[in-house]
């Protein structure tokens, strides 16, 4: 039998790997990436624990996670879509024109 | 035998991770990216949550994946740049001696609490999607609806973002 604190450990280790990906790299794309990088280490977490709590409401969230994501994702590549058209770098601290 | 697929899955998904953000080419960390929800999608399966092993392989291998692989492809996406602060090193014992106490916890934690009435007899009996689609029509009903129309205004959102722009003044002429 695993132990929940390993799977808790497992999403953990891959939070802190997204969100260093959001820190430090500086493509649009990939920091998109990293961000899904961490959402999936959120469903991990609770997928685990509903498992280990034996309740059906961490992997109805893990759901409604996934279905975010998917807009998220469909979101942010339009974005990026507009930002290339306009022959802007994809350097995520070059786009500041939204600045006041 | 469950043990040794849980160190599997979880090595390769961290190890993937960690390739994703690492690796330089975008498509390159796209693939990796791919590895990765595979390899937690197999978490999932440990964790009798076929629903959503299905839903995982689907719709983010399936779906988001050929997304970010096919912008990834239409556009010449290859800047390089990262960013690290001038004086990172000396963070480093600090983050370290801070994820030993976050571990440390872990370990101990015995994450005890309430228990609900979804015990894994109860969900193996008639399997994970029956569980998931009685819980998700009944109790999750408004959320299930909200969602929907969530995912309506991000597709329509989109179709507006990425639709070539046409000049005011030609439309006002006809």
């Amino acid at each position: 039998m695993i132990p929940l604190s390993a799977y808790v450990a497992v999403s953990a280790a891959l939070f802190i790997t997204g969100l260093l990906g959001v820190l430090i790299r500086r493509n649009f794309i990939i920091v998109l990436m990293s961000v899904e990088i961490m959402l999936n280490a959120a469903n991990i977490n609770l997928i685990a624990f509903s498992h280990y709590l034996e309740s059906m409401a961490g992997q109805m969230v893990a759901l409604f996670i996934i279905a975010i994501a998917a807009g998220e994702a469909a979101i942010g590549l339009a974005i990026i879509i507009v930002v290339f058209r306009g022959k802007i770098s994809t350097n995520v601290d070059e786009m500041n024109f939204l600045k006041w | 035998m469950v043990l040794v697929f849980f160190a599997y899955f979880a090595l390769a998904s961290i190890a993937a991770g960690v390739l994703t953000v690492a690796l330089k080419h975008p498509v390159h960390c796209g693939l990796a990216l791919l590895a990765l929800l595979v390899h937690v999608s197999g978490l999932f399966i440990l964790l009798n949550a076929e629903f959503l092993w299905a839903v995982q392989i689907i719709v983010y291998a399936g779906a988001i994946l050929v997304l970010y692989l096919f912008v990834l492809m239409l556009m010449n996406l290859k800047t390089d740049d990262r960013y690290f602060h001038s004086s990172y090193l000396y963070f480093l014992v600090p983050a370290a001696i801070g994820s030993l106490f976050v571990l440390a916890l872990l370990v101990r934690s015995p994450f005890g609490g309430a228990k609900g009435d979804a015990t894994t007899e109860a969900i193996l009996e008639k399997g994970d999607t029956h569980a998931v689609g009685i819980k998700m029509f009944s109790e999750y009903l408004l959320q299930f609806e909200i969602v929907g129309v969530f995912l309506l205004g991000a597709v329509i959102g989109a179709i507006v973002l990425a639709k070539t722009p046409k000049p005011a003044s030609k439309e006002r002429k006809v």
